[in-house]
């Protein structure tokens, strides 16, 4: 059970959903605009925001960045398929994922709770590597001794690279283990989110020192 | 038909230019020339005649008569070189030319009391005769003939040759015509030419495609007209083109707008159908678990249709775009096979290493829609194999089924073409092969169905090929 923001400017498709996703058990709290959406994320901060795009007024992917400055909340956006255009600008905007629509509850409810998923299996305690010093039990990690606000998903694709320092990770192998995608699972997920990863971890992330890039293949951590 | 006349437009302009010019230059030259030859021997001839007449006129008086051949020598002799003076049989002759004065030249003397030339040609050449007889005058005045006749032989090479000189100035006169007339005829051809040429042109690049080609009409003459035709021929095909482009556009986008405007609804109808199968699912009413459970499978039909349709319009719109990957064919199919459930019912040929570039999402439809195809409506063995070729992949969907027939295999890719009339309620939308197709060629790669027979088997044999290597779009 989860606290969900849901905006969306079709009050049937939002009603339909708000039923859907209640029968998955979750707490639903619904926005019509952007701006309602936001007043309401204002009011009580929920565990994650499912966000159409199309939305008239203040649109999602100006709410989606403003939600992505304001803390560390996942974002789930709904967006046409293949609309390619929506889902690069979406990730860009710091989304976690994008379901396409029209959005099928149990798929939706799926991604929630893969986005929602804090450990990643077996919590061997603290580990250090270089300035960077990850609890895994927490989970927190830290920065020459101060606190890195991580999303669940950054965390938990940080989890997954440093758990074998130096081992190459493919992005479909990063989407299933940390995305928990089917095989056909969107490459750009991971790329953007290992962006925002070292935007955050890296001092220089043009020349990454933690998650680095083996072209043709994937991402590794380290080794340090 | 056999081609006597040059094929070319410029060679038959300049065949027929020259033809003239030299013609009438000829006749020309040859007209003058032959009149001044005319003058040169008519006053030749009238040279000669004159100075025989004289001559003869200043010994006439000395004649005694009858004379005898003393007289006749004298005579001879004051008439000249090549002269003969004949009195009944006493002949006196000398020089060249005297022996071809012939019976009729005589007879013609002898009975038209008067001077008579005549031209005969001898020895290569010409020569002139001139006979005249001497009247005696009477004391009384009176004349009568004297018997006594006159013929002089005058070789005529001279003036032959100032008439020769003629006819080749002539000649020559016509010659130096010809560079100008070919210089003209070429100028005129090109006059000619160049609006012709710029017209093949135009029709060429219309041909091509380029509905915005024309050709500037200049000056006022037939061609400028046919320009002007062409010209306004070419716009009002490139009206129509554009008429058609537009309804075309409006089609498409209508399509689109359609699909787009559908999935607001089905997202509604998706996001519920599931709470109402939930909530039927444990009630004793079977028809009402079994409507639900309707409603959610052709709920779900209907987001395959739109997305299907959604995705025809971007295809079509060219908006489709490639997220090209390296994978490995073998697994990217047994993936595809193994996310559907479908590895147990396909036997699956396909040798690993075989690598290429391909968006991993369209390599998924395609390969679901044919296996999908052949598990539908062909039947088992079920078999997918994967080749190497030289720049290519080959991936190959053989059923056992009952093929496809001849006369469906043409349309077989058409949008809504479904392999049985009778069969129409299917599952699918019917988009599947075009679509499955569309994202073939959107990779430089192609899907078509083979012959079985040529195959040398049975069922239905769709071969997919793709580029191994793809430019990064």
């Amino acid at each position: 059970m989860a606290a969900i923001l849901l905006v969306e400017d079709d009050p049937l498709v939002r009603r339909g959903l708000h039923l859907a996703l209640s029968r998955h058990g979750h707490d639903v709290r619904t926005a019509d605009t952007g701006e309602a959406g936001m007043a309401a994320f204002a009011a009580a901060v929920p565990d994650l925001v499912v966000l159409d795009l199309m939305l008239p007024g203040l649109d999602g992917l100006e709410v989606c960045r403003r939600i992505r400055a304001a803390g560390e909340v996942p974002v789930i956006v709904l967006t046409a398929r293949s609309d390619d255009f929506d889902v690069v600008e979406g990730l860009a905007a710091g989304a976690d994922d994008y379901v396409v629509k029209p959005a099928r509850p149990t798929v939706l409810d799926a991604r929630i709770r893969a986005v929602l998923r804090r450990s990643t299996g077996v919590a061997d305690g603290v580990r250090e590597h270089g300035d960077l010093r990850i609890d895994t039990a927490a989970p927190a990690v830290s920065l020459r001794g101060a606190p890195v606000a991580l999303t669940p998903t950054e965390l938990r694709l940080l989890l997954t690279l440093s758990r074998a320092p130096g081992r190459v990770l493919s992005r479909q192998q990063l989407l299933e283990e940390v995305w928990q995608h089917d095989y056909l699972g969107d490459s750009r997920l991971v790329d953007n989110c290992v962006q925002r990863l070292r935007a955050k971890v890296e001092a220089d992330p043009a020349a990454p020192r933690y998650v680095q890039t083996v072209r043709g293949f994937g991402y590794r951590f380290g080794p340090v | 038909m056999r081609r006597w006349w040059p094929g070319g437009l410029r060679a038959r302009l300049l065949v027929a230019f020259v033809l003239v010019t030299v013609l009438g230059a000829a006749a020309a030259a040859w007209s003058s020339a032959g009149s001044a030859g005319r003058a040169l021997v008519a006053a030749a001839e009238r040279g000669v005649a004159e100075a025989v007449t004289g001559r003869i006129g200043a010994v006439a008086a000395e004649l005694t008569h009858p004379p005898d051949q003393d007289a006749l020598d004298r005579l001879r002799a004051a008439v000249g070189p090549g002269a003969l003076a004949t009195y009944g049989d006493l002949r006196s002759a000398a020089g060249t030319g005297t022996d071809l004065v012939t019976d009729a030249l005589r007879s013609a003397v002898r009975t038209g009391d008067r001077l008579v030339t005549q031209r005969v040609a001898a020895r290569d050449g010409v020569w002139l005769l001139v006979g005249t007889p001497i009247a005696v005058t009477a004391p009384d005045g009176a004349r009568t003939p004297s018997g006594i006749e006159v013929y002089v032989a005058r070789d005529l090479a001279d003036v032959e040759r100032q008439v020769d000189g003629l006819t080749a100035g002539a000649a020559g006169t016509a010659a130096l015509a010809l560079p100008p007339a070919v210089l003209l005829a070429l100028a005129a051809a090109r006059g000619v030419l160049r609006p012709v040429r710029e017209l093949r042109d135009t029709a060429r690049r219309l041909a091509a495609g380029d509905l915005g080609a024309r050709t500037p009409p200049r000056g006022a003459d037939e061609l400028t007209e046919l320009t002007a035709t062409v010209n306004e021929m070419a716009g009002s095909l490139q009206a129509s083109m554009a008429a058609l482009q537009r309804m075309r556009a409006d089609a498409r986008r209508f399509a689109a707008d359609v699909s787009h405007e559908l999935r607001t609804p089905l997202s509604t109808l998706t996001a519920v159908v599931e709470v109402l199968a939930a909530a039927t699912a444990d009630v004793a009413d079977a028809d009402a678990r079994e409507s639900a459970q309707l409603a959610i499978a052709e709920t779900q039909r209907l987001v395959e249709l739109v997305e299907d349709l959604m995705e025809v319009s971007r295809l079509d719109a060219g908006t489709a775009s490639l997220h090209l990957e390296d994978v490995d064919a073998a697994a990217a199919v047994r993936d595809c096979l193994r996310a559907r459930g479908w590895l147990d019912r396909v036997e699956l040929l396909a040798p690993d290493g075989v690598g290429l570039r391909v968006d991993r999402r369209r390599l998924d439809v395609v390969v679901a829609n044919l296996v999908g195809n052949a598990l539908q409506h062909g039947g088992p063995p079920v078999r997918v194999l994967v080749g190497a070729l030289d720049d290519r992949v080959r991936i190959e969907v053989v059923d056992g089924g009952p093929g496809v027939p001849q006369h469906v295999r043409a349309h077989v890719f058409d949008r809504f073409a479904k392999g049985d009339p009778a069969r129409t309620r299917t599952p699918g939308s019917g988009l599947g092969l075009a679509i499955a197709r569309e994202n073939a060629r959107l990779h430089g790669g192609d899907i078509a169905v083979a012959d079985p027979t040529a195959a040398g088997g049975e069922g239905a044999r769709f071969v997919l090929l793709l580029p191994r290597e793809q430019e990064d779009r």
